[in-house]
């Protein structure tokens, strides 16, 4: 049974938000900037641009330096507040929105974080973050909470009726589990273990899910430089699972994990001769299409797995 | 206790015809095995307890001990209890072959993601395992000889 959380506060702050579409929503993953716009737009949600924002340092930076990391996340955060003069962030990256989440911990939990970031903010000229000034949430929150199940029922048009869908969540939209602490247990956020904000608003839009064990799996993203075979492997496995399960498409909300699941979809069937037939597709797009936007407007022909045929034979386009 | 390499194999492998309940109980051994590997690998002995009814459980917390990172398997291993517990305690479900479908590939994710972890330290570990990384800066720092200032 679906759990309908309706509050009125959220939809009021979640509807003008600060929007950091980071680096890979303009690059791999602009479908996924496209779609997230277009029902912005449809459903009367405004983004307004993070002004002057900078990579949020989830991949190399981290692993010369954490301290920069968390400097590089917060400088995003106080462009938002002291910039945009806005208090919500909305990260449709699970990398981004991840890592924003963690300099927001590692800033109120930790005083050398607290100290490097003054420094480098002094040094860099501009104000320093401080914890607690900005909410940042997912493109997942502020649909579902700063819209809402029942109103977005109202905009749904021809729907995805007939469509089974794996919904995808990928690694770090739920950890590391401490940087979430509105998704604790009882504390009226989504779930830790089994996640289903995406579940919930692909219902609503008439989509049939299917019980996926591996919604929260590794899809290897982060060993394609070092070991693309095994993120082959792994993605492979993702795959053939959703479609064990019945899904003719995957749902994805990250950039990383929807390029590995499509590339490695590719590979997997030149290098291991292994072929899958299951279409992936940003969970916007879907909400995009079943909201009567055209595959153009969200993007549909950008994704390198061609799910448009499927489309057309299932009457969403 | 299989090698890594073993318990790749055996997942790659037709499955003995047997019944469904003892071809569940081998995915959970899988699953067992692997995070022992895990552990020996560590020079640390593996437990023999359980937690909530399942060694898997209990092995799994044992190995996220000061591996913060290996918290991304944890779900992997509660699927694995789930669908033991479904395959066992509904012999006569419709759904048996598509359980066992599943079962077999949430194990082979786990051997999977063990497996390269086990081979490549500190590589992928851009989800969840920053804090792992955070808690060695200063050493990584000394390393790399980065400065903040």
């Amino acid at each position: 049974m679906t759990v309908i959380i309706d509050k009125p506060d959220l939809k009021k702050k979640y509807k003008k938000v600060a929007y950091y579409p980071g680096c890979a929503l303009e690059g791999s993953a602009i479908p996924y900037d496209k779609s997230t716009r277009a029902i912005g737009k449809e459903l009367g949600l405004e983004l307004v641009d993070v002004k002057d924002w900078n990579c949020c340092g989830a991949m190399e930076v981290k692993n010369l330096d954490p301290e920069v990391e968390t400097y590089l996340s917060s400088r995003v955060l106080s462009n938002a507040k002291n910039l945009n003069k806005m208090d919500v962030v909305m990260a449709p990256c699970n990398g981004c929105y991840k890592n924003l989440k963690q300099a927001e911990h590692e800033l109120g939990h930790r005083e050398k974080s607290k100290q490097v970031v003054d420094k480098i903010s002094k040094k860099a000229g501009h104000e320093t973050y401080e914890v607690g000034d900005v909410e940042t949430i997912h493109a997942l929150d502020w649909i579902k909470m700063g819209y809402g199940e029942d109103e977005l029922r109202k905009k749904i048009k021809g729907g995805l009726k007939g469509l089974k869908i794996a919904n995808y969540y990928g690694c770090m939209y739920t950890r590391p589990r401490n940087i979430f602490p509105e998704k604790a247990p009882g504390a009226g956020g989504d779930d830790l273990i089994k996640p289903h904000y995406m579940d919930d608003l692909l219902a609503v839009a008439g989509a049939e899910n299917v019980d996926f064990a591996l919604k929260t799996a590794c899809c290897g993203g982060a060993h394609t430089l070092s070991d693309r075979d095994m993120s082959t492997k792994l993605v492979l496995n993702i795959l053939e699972a959703a479609e064990a399960a019945g899904a003719e498409v995957i749902a994805t909300e990250c950039p990383t994990c929807h390029s590995g699941l499509e590339m490695h979809q590719i590979r997997a069937l030149k290098r291991l001769s292994k072929k899958t037939n299951v279409k992936v597709i940003y969970f916007t797009q879907l909400l995009g299409m079943a909201m009567g936007l055209s595959a153009r407007k969200v993007g549909l022909n950008g994704n390198i797995s061609d799910s448009r045929g499927l489309m057309k034979e299932k009457g969403i386009i | 206790m299989r090698s890594v390499a073993e318990l790749e194999a055996y997942m790659d492998s037709q499955k003995p015809d047997t019944s469904p309940a003892k071809l569940a109980a081998d995915y959970l051994l899988v699953g067992e095995e692997m995070l022992e590997n895990w552990l020996v690998a560590q020079e640390r002995v593996p437990t023999d307890d359980k937690k909530e009814g399942f060694r898997i459980l209990a092995l799994h917390r044992q190995g996220c001990k000061g591996e913060p990172s290996f918290n991304a398997c944890r779900e992997t291993c509660r699927e694995l209890a789930y669908y033991y517990n479904l395959i066992t305690m509904e012999p006569g479900s419709d759904e048996m072959s598509s359980r066992l479908a599943m079962m077999d590939m949430v194990a082979k994710h786990l051997v999977l993601f063990i497996g390269n972890k086990m081979m490549d330290d500190q590589v992928g570990e851009f989800c969840c395992s920053a804090k792992v990384n955070r808690l060695s800066s200063e050493k990584l720092q000394e390393q790399v000889g980065v400065n903040n200032g």
